[in-house]
């Protein structure tokens, strides 16, 4: 079972836990996240990385950040989970990955890039994943709207006498 | 095949494999060299055979020897994770239903799943049985696919109309049950949408009789066939360390000795009061995850026999004083509460109240770990409704599975690891 | 053909035996992106048995085959391939529409599926549903027959008077809108880099 005031001992005390229904999340800023993950990996036993994903405050009331990073971890010996949540502003939206501790973030972490903009320092090869290379917005974001922007309909056209 | 990537000598899928197979390297390019200069490269485009969909791959080839490959995905993204800030819950339901499309109603169950827990709703015991009865014939659904389509890519089609013909007794099942034999969109927050009566049961009853036979039948045409086994052993191994580090779930990380299942481990529905096995071998190659699926169709059929013969009674929703279900129609039509209730639920501006929280709830498609990540903002909407795509994890540790192999094993390791373009674009 | 005739003279018997023919032995390349493509393996397979109307060679190179049906939804990454798989498909061919999506975008009318396949590709069968059921998909297959032999010619005549665009102007007034709104894009400039395979087309 990983202590909040273990972690909190070693990172600082600005660690903050929370429980929904049957889900235990610790909020961190940005400076502790690689040691803490780190840490959460060697010392506590969470191997696997269950999702990387991001959430974008900028219609949600209340909001004090522009995104969050989530890591959902998993310990598969005893079964706990933990999320990790991480506040992440405009204009430098750039945080460390983990990559060299779980795989499975590669293509987590080119989805967040790619759908969101917040890119991860540290990662081997942070291109679009989902949208073509061309592509110049970030569409879950929320300013980025339902339909697009008109990219979807901008090819040629091929007529039945000209195939 | 006995290049240092696998372990060399026989494998029945079940012996102990060293377990200490280090992490290769995966994006290194190897570069022509006075040895091996006929390095070319392929396209195994988007638009491909193999009948998994829109996904491409990048193959760097010496010979017919993999050295590299790359792969580029996106060719189906349609937007899915947009579409659920604009969807309410119960219209989100219908897109959820077209993510991993052999497996509609597993999606729903588990996008319902995951609302639910952010509500707070308990369901009625036989909402639970009923949920559990379709997620089970969907887990067969989605392995019947898989298997079959493994033996067609690998040039078996007989195993390939087999399981399709049974897959039809499937969508049969499921019609009576809603409607429509595809994408059902049959779940509701709270409940489903209509109950199922004793001719449904019956027709469940006669789908388990006649099951086994099918399956002993495709079972002598592929599991000793001596050309479907040379083309899947040892092909595509992945170690339990390596499957742990690229997060893989589901039936291929039980393949490779992880034992975990959702259904065991954090059970939900009615999987707590029944009885059944979690089939994990150590083989982690092609053959051992046919044979893990194979086992759990069986698995699946033992569940559905229990859960049938033993399904409560009671209504199938939860009470409507919850502002979450829509009232009978009868009671809609001919009592003012009854109009009021209907009122309440489906007017716009009106809905049930839902926790500024956020929550992330899986279940155990038949694809892995299938969870929701659910903002809520107050309103019957998902504020942010991210799906934990098993499909896409998988496919990212394709590279590193397929070196040196030759060029017709890509096909057999792309089907045995179950790749649905539609949950890996999203 | 290599037969030289001038473009007026009608051999009707040869017309009506090659309609036959053709008809009776439409080669499908299945284009199946998504759900839809369940639904088309479906219709392949023994309870719908595409087979009875000589359509089950699913040949997936696109120079063998001449009905292209096009089932689930195309996005735009996607349409450049598409365009570039229906350029190299012989004459005479005909394309199936399968699906919601194909016909019109669908469910998904968001930034990244094209709304209707239709705007890009010449479309002569539309199958709606969501997916289709099986037997929608083998009426359009014995429709496309009926249409192949009421209207076909030996010198795929019927082909070359087709100019015009099929679908709905690619751009609506809606999209116009919204592009002139943000001025995001530039019209071309994101196409010219994402398709090859437009070089070669003409435009309507």
């Amino acid at each position: 079972m990983v202590c909040l005031t273990e972690l909190q001992q070693k990172f600082g005390s600005q660690i903050v836990e929370s429980h929904f229904r049957d889900n235990r999340r610790i909020d961190i800023s940005a400076s502790i996240l690689l040691p803490l993950l780190t840490s959460l990996k060697t010392e506590y036993g969470f191997n696997m990385l269950v999702d990387l994903t991001a959430v974008d405050w900028l219609e949600y009331d209340g909001a004090t950040d522009r995104f969050s990073v989530i890591y959902l971890l998993l310990n598969l010996d005893s079964g706990e989970r933990l999320a990790v949540r991480v506040p992440v502003n405009l204009p430098d939206a750039v945080l460390p990955s983990v990559y060299g501790l779980w795989r499975g973030a590669d293509w987590m972490e080119r989805e967040v890039w790619d759908m969101f903009g917040i890119s991860f320092s540290g990662h081997p090869d942070l291109r679009r994943i989902l949208m073509p290379e061309e592509f110049d917005a970030f569409p879950l974001r929320k300013d980025y709207p339902l339909k697009g922007r008109g990219e979807r309909h901008n090819f040629p056209v091929i007529t039945r006498s000209g195939s | 095949m006995t290049d240092g990537r696998v372990p060399a000598g026989v494998s029945d899928g079940l012996l102990v494999w060293p377990l200490s197979m280090p992490l290769t390297p995966v994006d290194t390019l190897e570069t022509p060299s006075a040895e091996r200069e006929y390095v070319w490269t392929l396209n195994f485009g988007p638009q491909h055979p193999a009948t998994h969909t829109t996904l491409r791959l990048v193959l760097t080839l010496d010979g017919e020897r993999v050295l590299n490959a790359v792969p580029y995905i996106g060719y189906l993204h349609s937007g899915f994770e947009k579409l659920g800030e604009h969807l309410d819950f119960n219209q989100y339901v219908t897109i959820v239903d077209r993510m991993n499309y052999l497996s509609p109603l597993a999606n729903e169950i588990a996008w319902h799943h995951a609302v639910e827990k952010l509500l707070g709703i308990e369901l009625t015991p036989r909402c639970k049985y009923l949920r559990t009865i379709l997620a089970e014939l969907m887990r067969m659904h989605d392995h019947l696919l898989n298997l079959g389509t493994t033996a067609l890519d690998l040039g078996g089609f007989t195993a390939f109309l087999y399981f399709f013909q049974q897959r039809e007794h499937i969508y049969d099942i499921v019609e009576l049950a809603s409607g429509q034999r595809f994408h059902t969109s049959y779940t509701r927050v709270g409940g489903v949408l209509f109950d199922v009566n004793t001719d449904w049961i019956n027709r469940v009853r006669k789908f388990i009789r006649e099951f086994p036979k099918v399956y002993d039948e495709v079972d002598r045409l592929l599991t000793k066939n001596r050309i479907f086994v040379d083309r899947t052993k040892g092909i595509g191994y992945l170690s339990r360390d390596e499957v742990i580090n690229f997060s893989a779930v589901g039936p291929v990380a039980r393949a490779s000795g992880v034992e975990r299942d959702l259904r065991r481990d954090e059970p939900y529905l009615a999987y707590a009061d029944l009885d059944f096995d979690v089939i994990c071998s150590r083989g982690g190659d092609c053959y051992a995850r046919y044979l893990v699926r194979m086992q759990e169709l069986l698995e699946s059929l033992k569940i559905i026999e229990q859960a049938v013969e033993n399904i409560p009674g009671g209504p199938v929703n939860i009470g409507v004083e919850s502002d979450m279900v829509l009232p009978s129609k009868p009671s809609v039509y001919r009592s003012i509460e009854g109009l009021i209730q209907h009122f309440e639920v489906i007017m716009p501006n009106r809905g049930y109240e839902v926790p500024r929280e956020q929550i992330y709830a899986a279940t155990e498609s038949p694809n892995g770990e299938l969870g929701f990540y659910i903002v809520g903002n107050a309103e019957t909407r998902a504020y942010r409704a991210r799906t934990r795509p098993p499909s896409f994890i998988h496919f990212s540790m394709f590279p590193h599975m397929i070196r040196n192999h030759q060029l017709s094993d890509v096909v057999a390791v792309l089907g045995s690891i179950n790749i649905i373009a539609a949950e890996l674009d999203r | 053909m290599a037969v030289g005739l001038p473009e007026n003279i009608f051999i009707t018997k040869l017309d009506a035996a090659a309609n036959w023919a053709r008809s009776n032995s439409l080669w499908p390349m299945p284009f199946a992106t998504a759900c839809c493509g369940i639904e088309l393996m479906a219709t392949a397979a023994s309870r719908h048995d595409l087979a009875r109307f000589g359509a089950e060679v699913m040949r997936f190179s696109p120079r063998q085959c001449d009905l292209l049906i096009v089932a689930g939804r195309v996005v735009m990454k996607m349409l450049p391939v598409l365009q570039r798989i229906w350029l190299q498909m012989p004459e005479p061919k005909w394309c199936i529409s399968m699906g919601a999506c194909a016909c019109s975008g669908g469910v998904f009318d968001t930034y990244a599926v094209v709304q209707g396949i239709d705007r890009f590709i010449p479309v002569d069968m539309y199958v709606p549903g969501c997916p289709p059921r099986p037997e929608q998909l083998l009426q359009a297959v014995m429709d496309m027959q009926a249409k192949v032999r009421r209207t076909g010619t030996v010198m795929g005549r019927e082909f070359a008077i087709r100019d015009m665009p099929a679908g709905p102007a690619p751009f609506d007034s809606d999209e116009r809108y919204r592009i002139e709104d943000t001025r995001l894009v530039q019209l071309g400039g994101f196409s010219a880099a994402a398709t090859s395979a437009g070089r070669g087309a003409t435009q309507g």
